[in-house]
């Protein structure tokens, strides 16, 4: 704790964790990831309602075509990834570790792409398109936040009334060990991220926007402010690597030090974060008229033998990204989709990337089995690292006693979900398992007692 | 397929090295120093009693954990192997193994184990152990071996009052204080470690190489021992500074007796140290007060193993109701 | 010494006189008027305050029964007919009989049956393991298997069967207080009448799922063949969403559905085994690859697993049920809860379970909402 006063670096004051980063993809440049033969695309990749399909069995559809259509206010356009004829919609296993709904696509040799998307590389840096026009491309386009979380991005931007931003933030931390797409994107695609930036600006009508990066990208912050350089609002700050940094709450604190209340919301505090994919993506859908049919996505593990980052239309199935990293090791125990403090295990490797998939990480059996859990000796460890100030230990004893009320009490639902607190466990508790049965219990509760 | 399913477990997915065992032993590694230099200077007598309370404490575990409360017993976490070196350190060297083992039994059976083994025991089991025979048997437990004397016997040795006996009889017969100082050792002795007192008492130096070595490996965090130590030294400074003529000098209080020891080794015991920041300082505040409260004013000479106990009674109360401060909590924007 | 003595004797009494008088006064001052049958209702009740009755303890039940106008609605399942009907003398109403239910655990997916997919590393918990995703089988009805109604039971009448993975019901214990139905996660657990001479039949399985994908990951799915729907000539048996249900009210026992039934997935409960044919599921056996986690039960069960025929089921029943010694109390088979469907059980402790199912999930955005944003952007 005390390093920190003599570091001029900024980051968020309290928790935290420092897990060995293995970011060993990292500056290997994006490969493409060819076309598969079947391209399965689930129809709720989105926190919110799923999408209502309007392509039917047989349809014949064009790359980044509309194939289902946003189902509420809070939920997201679905567009074809590739060209081809639906072979089927019916009940596929996805990333959720449940069958639901998804439109398969067989997938012709011959690309072709719905009318009025640029696919070209060329920069566009004018932004020719009002707020109103912005706003209605990032809804067309389907954008839902890419850094896991897939809230869709035109809510956010929907600042509601009465309420103002005066910063945007956007979040490159990468906190996640392993995970290195955002960075690799950093560099790669820096002009245009600048562009979405100002996109963003003015679809927030904001006069400033930062841009937070770890200290362990220390080329993507130079590129990134060589750019911005040429801009008075926009600057680009490096962070202190500290997990969860990347939490929209931390990054806000460890930025402009405001700290979202309890219960509320960013804007509240008079921003909105957005991640450098997100960004690139209302770039890419404003500028060039592009929806969001692909994304980048880290492949890594220890024993994969070509780990690097690769850009892969929605609905390739995960396997396929295995196979360009060089194959399933011998040795795998778990697939995760997204980074190894947040990711989801999966449990088949046909199930299709979506656009909330920021990686694919491949943990060695030996790595990945939990050890057994032992009583908690109250070392207080877990409230050390906790970054939401909860006392993790305390909850899942209240959860498991089914003490709901004193969890609720005692914050539950301010639990962000990072981890930290079974990360540090020295007695392997299945803290986090708990507290989020604790948070679906509680927030049934809450609403059970609204509704009465 | 079948030998290669995948695994499947909620989040997250990777965790830190450091388990129990490992803190555990940390603990013990950190006490060595210390060790080794008691037997140095305590000879067999340090070896023995050390070696028949770690014994004994981890014996008591095991059959406790297997016998009565019939469950898998976990000796292998080391944890009644810290009990017991803890237990050693707080007892002369001379004591009868008899007593240790009774030490010890009383440690694991009553102060840890009857209330459910590591985790729930709500008071520091090594200083049960330590208190019960001070209470029971005062003549064996406060007859301290002199240093560097009878090294190589195990009972039958010189034995000499610990500095804080001393001065504390010394006032209490009516002789002043400059005149008692004068014939204990000096701060540079207590803190390089010749005054009889119990294993770990005698070398403050060693045993802040171990405290800094578990700050280090991050088995404790320095909280705990720095403000029971500063509570201390402010507290016993101010009576100094308001007579000091009855009442010693506060680099006297923290070298001498088991301060040391206590505030890094037994006041940081997880199990029975409070959780939050807030509860932290006020239990450490606690026992130092206590601690020169009762080396002052009380029966005793040496007060740590009591303030500790006490303080420790109230650490459910402060867990309670001491929260972290919560992220968001206070609306404080700018 | 001895005025010590004295002074000690007399203080010491002193004390305790004052003390008794401020007791007598407080106790007067303060009594609170009670409802002398509630006690009466309490000494009644089995003092298991299991919270079957939908209250948080017996002594809230005799409470609400002392106030309430209409008691027909309410019941002790522990206690069962006898205890509401001396509940009823007390109060001096009519108490009608009701039918005596059981707990029945809707999945016959054994180890051996559904062969597991992956292997479930987390915590030890029903609920957080199917928030996580399906389970560890390709069913994503089907039973856990880690326990959670096991330790929701108060009477020890359930456990996990070793061999087969999924909890079983011991007949005589069971009290039909709904604690299992409530703790299961994937709601396998379902309150089903005792039936005629404790006999009754019922679909083992709850997948909705197409017979296709159902069959693919267990071999005792349900596939909603409707096969059963034709043969049933008492129009008890129907099919909705692919999935077979029983009218417990309208079956009469005839076996027939259990015959034809091509998964062998209804079950039948206390028949007496058939000596011309071989008892239900008695086939050869399947010889289905094993998984690292099952070989151990399985291996040594052999034949023993390979019929998980009721009879089988039964005798485990028996042998557990009366080796224990709170077998005695049980004994009587009578024990009942509400009348009409068992889907409308006595609402009980009132915890909701947490939303398992992704479809539910995905229809409360507007909660997510709040969370979800904190987690956006995460890398």
């Amino acid at each position: 704790m005390f390093m920190f006063i003599f570091n001029k670096l900024k980051t968020f004051p309290k928790g935290g964790i420092h897990p060995p980063e293995v970011k060993i993809s990292a500056e290997k440049p994006i490969e493409r990831i060819p076309l598969p033969a079947n391209i399965k695309v689930p129809i709720a990749q989105h926190i919110g309602v799923p999408a209502t399909p309007v392509v039917e069995r047989g349809g014949l559809v064009k790359t980044g075509q509309v194939i289902a259509k946003t189902a509420g206010f809070v939920s997201a356009n679905i567009h074809a990834p590739a060209s081809g004829k639906v072979a089927k919609i019916s009940e596929e296993l996805d990333v959720s570790g449940y069958r639901r709904t998804t439109i398969m696509i067989r997938v012709n040799k011959e690309e072709e792409w719905a009318e009025g998307i640029d696919t070209t590389d060329e920069l566009r840096s004018e932004i020719s398109l009002t707020r109103e026009q912005i706003l209605e491309k990032i809804l067309e386009g389907g954008i839902v936040g890419m850094g896991g979380a897939t809230f869709p991005s035109h809510v956010k931007l929907n600042v509601p009334r009465g309420k103002k931003a005066d910063v945007l933030i956007i979040n490159g931390v990468e906190c996640e060990p392993y995970l290195t797409s955002d960075h690799q994107l950093m560099l790669e695609k820096s002009e245009e991220l600048m562009v979405g930036v100002r996109i963003l600006m003015k679809a927030l009508d904001v006069k400033k926007a930062i841009i937070g990066i770890e200290n362990n990208k220390k080329d993507a912050i130079d590129k990134l402010s060589l750019i911005a350089e040429k801009y008075d609002d926009i600057s680009v700050d490096a962070l202190k690597v500290q997990y969860p940094q990347g939490g929209e709450k931390q990054l806000i604190k460890a930025l402009i030090n405001r700290e979202v209340p309890s219960g509320k919301l960013p804007i509240d505090v008079g921003t909105v974060v957005h991640n450098v994919g997100t960004t690139y993506a209302v770039y890419e859908a404003v500028q060039k008229n592009k929806p969001l049919i692909e994304r980048v996505i880290t492949v890594t593990g220890k024993s994969v033998k070509n780990p690097g980052n690769f850009i892969a239309r929605i609905g390739t199935p995960v396997s396929a990204l295995i196979d360009a990293a060089g194959g399933l090791p011998e040795d795998t125990g778990k697939v995760l989709s997204g980074g190894p403090m947040m990711g989801k295990a999966l449990n088949d490797l046909g199930i299709p990337v979506t656009k909330g998939t920021s990686g694919i990480l491949i943990l060695p059996e030996k790595e990945s089995a939990r050890s057994k859990s032992k009583v908690c000796i109250r070392c207080s460890k877990c409230i050390n690292v906790c970054p939401m100030g909860l006392e993790p230990f305390y909850l899942m004893t209240t959860i498991q006693r089914g003490m709901y009320d004193e969890a609720e009490q005692n914050r539950i639902l301010d639990c962000i979900e990072c981890g930290s607190c079974a990360y540090i466990c020295p007695s392997n508790r299945e803290l986090l398992d708990y507290i989020r049965l604790g948070k679906a219990t509680v927030s049934n509760l809450i609403r059970e007692r609204q509704s009465a | 397929m079948e030998s290669n399913l995948l695994t499947v477990s909620p989040s997250p997915h990777i965790h830190q090295e450091q388990t129990i065992s490992r803190l555990m032993w940390d603990v013990i590694f950190a006490m060595l120093p210390a060790f080794a230099f008691s037997v140095y200077v305590f000879g067999l007598g340090a070896l023995m009693v050390t070696l028949i309370a770690v014994l004994s404490a981890v014996f008591f575990e095991y059959m406790i954990a297997k016998h009565l409360l019939k469950r898998e017993p976990d000796i292998m976490d080391g944890s009644a192997v810290v009990t017991g070196m803890l237990l050693a350190f707080n007892v002369p060297t001379n004591l009868p193994w008899w007593l240790v083992v009774i030490g010890s039994f009383v440690a694991i059976g009553i102060g840890k184990m009857s209330f459910g083994g590591l985790g729930n025991n709500p008071f520091n089991p090594a200083l049960v152990g330590r208190v019960f025979l001070l209470i029971s048997f005062p003549v064996q437990m406060t007859t301290w071996p002199v240093p560097f004397e009878s090294r190589m016997s195990i009972t039958d040795v010189v034995t000499g009052a610990t500095p804080l006996g001393f001065i504390k009889d010394g006032l209490k017969n009516g002789e002043s204080l400059i005149s008692l100082m004068q014939e204990v050792p000096g701060h540079i002795d207590f803190f390089l470690g010749t005054q009889p007192g119990s294993m770990g008492e005698i070398s403050g130096l060693l045993l802040i190489i171990g405290f800094l070595y578990m700050v280090i490996r991050k088995v404790i965090t320095w909280h705990i021992p720095v403000i029971v130590i500063g509570t201390m030294f402010i507290f016993s400074g101010l009576l100094w500074f308001g007579n000091p003529d009855r009442f010693v000098d506060p680099l006297f209080q923290i070298l001498t007796g088991g301060a040391l020891l206590g505030a890094i080794f037994m006041a940081t015991d997880y199990v029975t140290s409070p959780m939050t920041i807030r509860g932290i300082v006020i239990y450490s505040v606690g026992i130092g007060v206590i601690t020169i409260l009762i080396r002052v004013f009380g029966a005793y000479p040496e007060g740590i193993s009591f303030a500790i106990l006490i303080m420790n009674a109230f650490v459910p109360l402060l867990n309670k109701y001491l929260k972290p401060s919560r992220f968001g909590e206070k609306v404080k924007n700018g | 010494m001895n005025q010590t003595i004295i002074i000690t004797i007399v203080s010491l009494s002193g004390l305790g006189a004052v003390a008794a008088m401020i007791l007598y006064v407080v106790a007067r001052q303060f009594r609170v008027e009670t409802d002398p049958r509630i006690d009466e209702i309490e000494e009644v009740l089995p003092a298991t305050n299991c919270g079957g009755c939908g209250q948080p303890g017996c002594r809230a039940f005799a409470e609400a029964l002392a106030q309430a106008v209409d008691i027909s609605d309410m019941h002790c399942p522990v206690g069962g007919n006898d205890v509401m009907k001396q509940v009823g003398q007390i109060l001096g109403v009519e108490v009608k009989e009701k039918d005596p239910y059981i707990a029945v655990v809707k999945c016959s997916g054994s180890f051996e049956h559904r062969k597991k997919t992956n292997v479930y590393d987390g915590a030890p918990n029903c609920t957080v393991a199917s928030m996580l995703y399906g389970g560890d089988t390709g069913c994503a009805y089907g039973c856990v298997g880690l326990g959670e109604c096991v330790d929701a039971c108060d009477f020890e009448a359930m456990y996990m069967d070793e061999k087969t993975g999924l909890p079983v019901v011991i007949e005589d214990k069971c009290t039909a207080c709904n604690a299992c139905v409530k703790a299961c996660p994937k709601d396998i657990m379902e309150l089903w009448p005792r039936g005629r001479k404790n006999r009754r039949i019922f679909v083992a399985c709850i997948n909705e799922e197409k017979g296709g994908i159902a069959k693919k990951y267990c071999s005792v799915a349900c596939t909603g063949c409707e096969k059963c729907v034709d043969v049933c000539r008492y129009d008890s048996v129907v099919v909705e969403n692919n999935l077979a249900i029983i009218d417990p009210e309208k079956c009469k026992l005839c076996k027939d559905c259990v015959e034809v039934c091509p998964s062998k997935v209804i079950d039948m409960v206390n028949f007496p085994p058939k000596k011309d044919r071989p008892p239900r599921k008695d086939r050869p056996d399947r010889k289905l690859a094993r998984t690292k986690a099952e070989t151990v039960g399985a291996e040594a069960s052999g034949a023993e697993a390979g019929g998980v025929a009721t009879a089988v089921k039964n005798e485990q029943t028996k042998a557990t049920g009366t080796d224990t010694v709170e077998a005695k109390n049980t004994n009587s088979p009578v024990s009942e809860s509400e009348t009409g469907n068992p889907q409308d059980q006595p609402s009980g402790r009132s915890e909701p379970k947490p939303v398992a199912r992704t479809e539910k999930q995905d229809s409360d955005q507007e909660d997510k909402k709040d969370n979800s944003s904190e987690k956006e952007n995460k890398a």
